[in-house]
């Protein structure tokens, strides 16, 4: 390259060094100030239920207990319906989850597995499904099935219809656990001679934990946190898992009790809580890839 | 120990590609069985259907003179090691290992033992047990999967590309470890592989394999002397054979305008005007830098240093043509030079379909010139 090639130190009318530099900084305080606003956004119901419960008299504002107390949880204790809503939250999500993964688990092993034509058109379908069945728009056919079937009011109606939505977007998710397992894992102990009850038990399960683990946890929180579902086919107070009893709490004259909500959205948050705390220390959510040389 | 036998195997994929077609072929006990060939030429989809793994569509595959045809991979009797090596990577080395026992119901201290002791005579013992494969090395994990080969105790071995993953230098000294654990083990073996040095290195004998079918059947120094056609010709070598259009005129040949003399126990089996391929390797070949007058003559173009000897590509006529030289007499660029094809290892092909002239017990060359050592 000639000298006369070489670039001037700034082109006439280029911005300065300085003008650059400040232009930069108004560019970070923008986006930091952005950042700032969408955490506070996330972070402000946060605020309000780790301070609310402990207040006497909480406002829908997250600010320190003005007067420190306990004594919203007793109260809460005493609402006929609180506790047994939290067990019965337990009881639909555990169900589902088993029910799910159940199901799912080896439908996806065998959609990862087994050549079909339309496999592929099948699965979108499905993933289509999952989010129409349980959907709002369901609705009204959802309850005359449930009806005809004898199922109102049972937590058995409320498990089907649950897992009928979360099944089909399991299966393709745990599909993709399954086809990142390498078909040699099965092919090689096929040569051994393992039975396919074998494969499964011992390579193909503990390859997929992971990813079992995960649907678990999804369909948990899923149902845990469900309203429209329970809440279209429950009647009675005492089969009504948490998410829709904490629509009751309301004073005679209609204003929400903001005691009892509070402290009752603590406990309903913890279990979402420790379930992931457990299974990420158990699991990591890590993936085993396959081994290469 | 056992032998195997393959009969009329056909094996057709959805879409119409011939795999395998009437393929027969018979294995012998004991012995280290190559199947050589690029990708897609069946080599694979053999060795799988042989393991059980793929379902023939037509033929039969006998083990040791028992009917495996229609038997699952588990009754077959046989350990296959994979590209990949399939190690299990939530089970430790030593779980990886006995795991065809466990398959077997055999007690955890029977297993430990057996993982112990086979893992032993593969170099991996101590610590190395109790490891995850995921924390081994290539060469270990692929130890780990002979070892588990090993300890199942097989009639037959099958190895699918089981070096393929392996660094250049590890993947000769796994060689030369494998071929002394055939000999010791004495299992019938089959081996498959797309690296002819690979093929050639380890077995006693080898098919070469193109679109379904088996070119040539032989074992390897006759596939490196006597290439049947020129596809095992082009095929197998390190450096590439020259193959070279030639037009027989008079006993000798017409190759780009110059003439060469055609081995003896070609000349009473071509006639004056027919078109054939000239097969001459650059290891088999002299290149002088004084006129030679039946050789054949041009300008070197390229020199490619390989270590001992050079290879040189000397541009005659239309033709590039490469020869190796020794070390102490390497052309310039740009010389000319004369090429002098050793008469008794030039080969001979029908350029119509491919095939050797003067196959059978006229072979160009005595069995007791065939020199291990140059291949």
């Amino acid at each position: 390259m000639g000298p006369d090639a070489a670039m001037p130190e700034t082109a006439p009318g280029a911005p300065s060094a300085a003008a650059i530099t400040a232009r930069r900084l108004v560019g970070r305080l923008a986006f930091y100030t952005f950042v700032v606003v969408v955490g506070a956004f996330f972070a402000l119901p946060m605020l309000w239920l780790a301070f609310a419960p402990f207040d006497a008299h909480p406002t829908l504002a997250a600010h320190p207990p003005t007067e420190f107390t306990l004594g919203n949880f007793p109260d809460l204790l005493k609402n006929p319906y609180a506790l047994p809503s939290l067990l019965n939250s337990l009881v639909l999500s555990l169900a589902t989850m088993a029910l799910v993964v159940a199901t799912a688990a080896p439908a996806a092993y065998a959609l990862s597995r087994v050549r079909i034509p339309g496999r592929d058109v099948l699965l979108y379908v499905l993933l289509l499904f999952s989010s129409v069945v349980s959907g709002t728009a369901a609705m009204v056919p959802i309850f005359l099935l449930v009806f005809e079937l004898g199922l109102i009011n049972t937590q058995a109606g409320v498990v089907l219809v649950l897992a009928g939505g979360l099944i089909p977007a399991g299966i393709f998710m745990l599909k993709d656990f399954v086809d990142s397992m390498p078909t040699s894992y099965e092919e090689s102990a096929r040569v051994f001679g393992a039975s396919p009850f074998q494969i499964l038990r011992d390579i193909v399960l503990p390859h997929a934990r992971p990813g079992l683990a995960v649907i678990g946890v999804w369909v948990f929180v899923n149902v845990w946190s469900n309203f429209l579902i329970p809440f279209i086919l429950t009647r009675d107070p005492g089969k009504m898992p948490a998410a829709v009893v904490i629509y009751n709490f309301y004073s005679e004259g209609g204003q929400a009790n903001l005691r009892l909500i509070s402290s009752f959205g603590l406990l309903y948050s913890i279990p979402v809580v420790v379930l992931y705390l457990v299974v990420n220390r158990r699991y990591g959510f890590r993936f085993y890839g396959g081994l290469k040389g | 120990m056992a032998d195997l036998e393959i009969r009329g195997l056909t094996r057709v994929f959805p879409g119409g590609v011939r795999a395998l077609d009437n393929l027969d072929l018979h294995i012998r006990d004991g012995e280290f069985f190559a199947l050589l060939g690029p990708s897609g030429c069946g080599k694979t989809t053999l060795l799988r259907s042989i393991a059980g793994l793929e379902r023939p569509d037509a033929g039969q595959i006998l083990i040791g003179g028992r009917d495996v045809t229609r038997l699952p991979p588990g009754a077959r009797d046989l350990a296959m090691v994979f590209q990949d090596y399939a190690l299990y990577p939530h089970m430790t080395v030593a779980e990886n290992i006995a795991y065809p026992l466990k398959i077997r119901r055999v007690g955890r201290k029977d297993r430990r033992q057996t993982a112990e002791s086979v893992g032993a005579s593969l170099q991996i013992k101590g610590g190395m047990l109790d490891r995850r494969p995921g924390q081994l090395s290539g060469g270990q994990q692929q130890r780990v999967a002979l070892a588990r080969a090993i300890a199942y105790r097989p009639r037959v071995f099958l190895f699918d590309e089981p070096l393929s993953n392996l660094d250049a230098r590890l993947r000769l000294e796994a060689r030369t470890f494998l071929k002394q654990l055939q000999r010791d083990l004495g299992v019938t073996t089959v081996y498959v592989t797309h690296d002819q040095a690979e093929a050639l290195a380890l077995a006693d004998r080898m098919a070469v394999m193109e679109r379904g079918h088996i070119r040539q059947l032989d074992t390897p120094s006759n596939c490196f002397l006597r290439p049947a056609n020129t596809f095992v010709a082009s095929f197998i070598g390190s450096t590439p054979m020259n193959l070279l259009s030639a037009t027989v005129r008079d006993g000798g040949c017409d190759v780009a305008g110059q003439r060469l003399a055609l081995p003896e126990i070609v000349r009473g089996q071509v006639q004056s005007g027919e078109a054939v391929v000239l097969g001459m390797r650059p290891e088999y070949a002299d290149v002088s830098l004084v006129e030679v007058p039946e050789g054949l003559s041009g300008p070197v173009r390229v020199l490619e240093n390989l270590g001992v000897d050079s290879l040189v590509t000397i541009e005659i006529g239309d033709l590039r043509v490469q020869a190796t030289t020794p070390e102490d007499c390497v052309p310039a660029l740009g010389d000319r030079v004369w090429l002098v094809p050793d008469q008794r290892r030039l080969l001979v092909y029908r350029a119509d379909d491919g095939e050797r002239i003067a196959v059978g017990p006229a072979a160009p060359f005595a069995e007791t010139t065939v020199d291990a050592g140059s291949l």
